[in-house]
């Protein structure tokens, strides 16, 4: 390797050619300040657009600052990232910025959260000597789209979410639009998100550092429905909530929290505290059978069946390709997202059970996910304009929620969920990773098709955090079923491209829209970059798994009393109706009159 | 729901060809924008919509770039475009005067088209006329050595026709 050598703060230090000076500098712990570089190692993201000028720093030699984040280090330069010049310089930079903000920060949705903020702390910001056009050149009106609130007037051009959304997610919704200060990024001209390629992955809210993208805040809500004596309300709490929510109440990321959770949600006042898990089991047992259908189709030459099965867990990634392929939506499997068969069971079978009318039931979602609070939203997914799940909130305000209750996280004596919709198994846990749906199929599968016990529950094959994984898991002699993963929207195209060039060798592919997976959806505790943060929850979301008795969705004691009670078998009649939905062409099309 | 955007066959046949003179490549968009505006007068919605189809990049982006540029309009233009010259040379010679001569008395700020469709008002930089500065085109015709009281006659020429 090409090893330089240079000067920073009076240091030597090597660094490998084509470092720049952030980097170098922060590997001798130096903390740069930055606004609009944004990267997350190990997921290719690097938002770089070297725009905002806040990591100035002073190059020996060079008439002007050098913005650290693009300024490659050269052999022999001397920097200085904190001298004289180099903090009035980035001062005046930060005032210049907020002299075109609404400083609204006490009402901000971003407050405590905001980067910018913490700029302004950092640098001691008490007055600011210029007045912004804000207001006068520029004012936009707040969008409320069903996931995603976009306050542009708070938008500070770092260009994270444009870069989310071009290059990473390939969704293509937004761009930077118009010059000076109205400049903002937006999107086609300037239309709602739902009029728009936006397939609400909210990726962009999980990279803005400011509080110009948020997240729909449900939480009066729920509020207002605990407190109605004339409802029931169910609760229903992803996989990846419980390795994340921690984080909010100082915990270490990957603390797993779920015995705590369950009983913040019982102090709310949720009169029943149940789990997605049990309908992620619930899942595997209607898409591994819809799996196994198809394939045995496929295998005895049936050319009209549809393989790649694509999972269908994930609404942003329903989204995707209703709106980009709508012509491949007979690929993905039409088992119904874990989200939207627990509201299904929660609404028809639970409410008969306990005599309660479907109106009276309110059917709360938990969710690391800003997509799901749009899922909830679709009309296929209610009965009479009724919806099965009411609404979603994120893991973020939950915990808003939790500390709004003046409920002690930390001291929260453990408490399990409710029967019967709480049971649940290792396999429904990793749904929260990306490789999880995949992995808790393949170990249904593979004991319905040979009719064996696994000799070994743990696929490490199927797991790891790179952007596309591909593994063959041998079955039995003559079937070794080819089988490829994708996190990342971008990731998601390229599978989807094979499959209309009939160039696709898997049988089937899972498909997670965020980065990770449901990990680090858009709805979890804000990461700013820290990749690290985004391991520990992944790797906490295997110990979960290693840590439950029972590993695989068909020996969940509660599902198959479902089946048996009540549902008959998988992909049944009644499944059918109830756990199976369809997709729609959603597509924008230009055509000639 | 799939969102359907309409456009005119003739424009739509024409921006498909000028996409295909520059191999639909995206790296030509303001090319193929230049063109398309030339051939239109304007940007409308619908044709950013082929554009961005055609050179397989996000509307976003395209609006991106129209929305960045003075020179890309998205409002059509009048029967009668006017331009008034704002390079260096109009400038020092009462350039603005010129155009705040115009937009009162079309009643239009720069970059908009009047309620009757016949005038639309825009600034350039330098037609090589500096010798003649201050200068304005109305429909491609040069006025030179312009003072403001002259405006309401240039104008007048073409009211109505």
């Amino acid at each position: 390797m090409d090893l330089i050598k240079l000067t920073i703060d009076n240091r030597e230090v090597e660094v490998p050619r084509g470092t720049t000076i952030l980097k170098a500098a922060k590997g001798m712990g130096i903390d740069i300040p930055t606004l609009c570089h944004f990267e997350l190692e190990g997921f290719k993201f690097h938002n770089k657009p070297g725009g905002c000028r806040v990591c100035v720093v002073e190059v020996a030699g060079r008439r002007n600052l050098a913005p650290a984040c693009v300024t490659e280090c050269m052999p022999d330069m001397v920097v200085k990232t904190n001298s004289m010049r180099v903090l009035n310089a980035r001062k005046t930079v930060l005032e210049l910025i907020l002299s075109d903000h609404p400083n609204d920060c006490l009402q901000c949705a971003k407050s405590g959260n905001c980067e910018l903020q913490d700029l302004a702390i950092r640098f001691g910001i008490r007055k600011n000597p210029f007045t912004g056009a804000e207001h006068t050149q520029s004012s936009y009106k707040v969008e409320l789209s069903p996931s995603i609130v976009r306050d542009m007037n708070k938008c500070v051009m770092c260009r994270r979410c444009e870069t989310m959304c071009n290059e990473i997610q390939s969704v293509g919704a937004l761009s930077a639009i118009h010059r000076g200060f109205p400049a903002v990024v937006s999107t086609a001209f300037e239309k709602q998100l739902t009029e728009t390629p936006c397939v609400f992955c909210g990726q962009c809210v999980a990279v803005c550092p400011v509080g110009a993208l948020t997240e729909v805040d449900n939480n009066g809500k729920v509020l207002r429905d605990i407190a109605d004596p004339a409802k029931k309300t169910v609760v229903q709490v992803a996989p990846a909530v419980r390795v994340a929510l921690g984080e909010e109440f100082g915990m270490a990321p990957g603390s797993i929290v779920t015995k705590k959770l369950t009983a913040a949600l019982k102090a709310i006042g949720f009169d029943y505290v149940f789990d997605t898990d049990w309908s992620a089991d619930l899942t595997i047992m209607e898409e591994g059978t819809e799996l196994i259908g198809r394939l045995t189709k496929f295998l005895a030459g049936d050319k009209s069946v549809k393989i790649p099965l694509m999972t269908s867990c994930c609404p942003a990634w329903v989204n995707f390709y209703e709106k980009h392929f709508p012509q491949l939506r007979e690929y993905p499997s039409t088992a119904k997202s874990p989200q939207q068969m627990f509201g299904a069971i929660a609404k028809n079978y639970f409410a008969d059970k306990i005599g309660c009318k479907r109106e009276d039931m309110v059917c709360v979602s938990v969710m690391p996910c800003v997509a799901k609070k749009y899922e909830t939203g679709r009309e296929e997914l209610a009965k009479n304009g009724n919806p099965d799940v009411d609404y979603s909130i994120t893991t973020r305000e939950l915990a808003r929620l939790i500390k709004m209750a003046n409920i002690d996280f930390n001291s929260l004596p453990d408490a399990e969920f409710d029967s019967p919709l709480g049971e649940s198994t290792g396999a429904a846990v990793i749904f929260g990773a990306t490789g999880g749906v995949m992995e808790a199929a393949v170990r249904t599968a593979y004991e319905v098709i040979t009719g064996k016990t696994l000799p070994k529950v743990d696929f490490e094959e199927l797991r790891g955090l790179e952007g596309v994984k591909e593994a063959t898991v041998h079955v039995q002699d003559g079937l070794d079923l080819k089988l490829a993963i994708v996190h990342g929207l971008g990731n998601a195209r390229k599978m989807l491209e094979l499959i209309e060039k009939g160039e696709c060798p898997y049988h089937a592919i899972e498909v997670m829209a965020c980065p990770g997976g449901c990990i680090d959806g858009a709805g979890q505790p804000y990461h700013h970059g820290d990749s690290s943060i985004i391991k520990a929850r992944w790797e906490a979301t295997y110990q979960a798994d290693r840590e439950m008795p029972i590993r695989k969705s068909h020996e969940n004691p509660s599902i198959q009393a479902i089946y048996k009670e009540y549902l008959g078998e998988p992909c049944g009649h009644l499944s059918h109706e109830l756990l199976h939905t369809h997709y729609f062409d959603n597509q924008i099309k230009v055509e000639a009159e | 729901m799939a969102i359907t955007v309409k456009i005119n066959k003739e424009t739509h046949d024409k921006i498909v060809a000028i996409c295909n003179n520059f191999n639909n490549d995206p790296g030509e968009l303001i090319n193929v924008l230049h063109q398309t505006q030339d051939f239109l007068g304007y940007l409308p919605a619908e044709a950013q919509e082929l554009i961005a189809e055609c050179l397989h990049m996000p509307t976003a982006k395209v609006f991106g770039v129209v929305s960045f540029y003075a020179f890309f309009t998205m409002t059509p233009k009048g029967k009668h475009p006017v331009s008034v010259c704002m390079g260096t040379a109009c400038y020092v010679r009462g350039g603005e005067k010129i155009l705040d001569a115009f937009k009162s008395e079309l009643g239009i700020e720069v970059g908009e088209t009047d309620a009757n469709g016949e005038f639309s008002l825009t600034s350039l930089r330098c037609v090589g006329a500096c010798g003649l500065a201050p200068v304005a085109l109305v429909d491609g015709k040069v006025y030179g050595r312009l003072v403001p009281a002259m405006v309401k006659d240039i104008v007048a020429e073409y009211r109505g026709k």
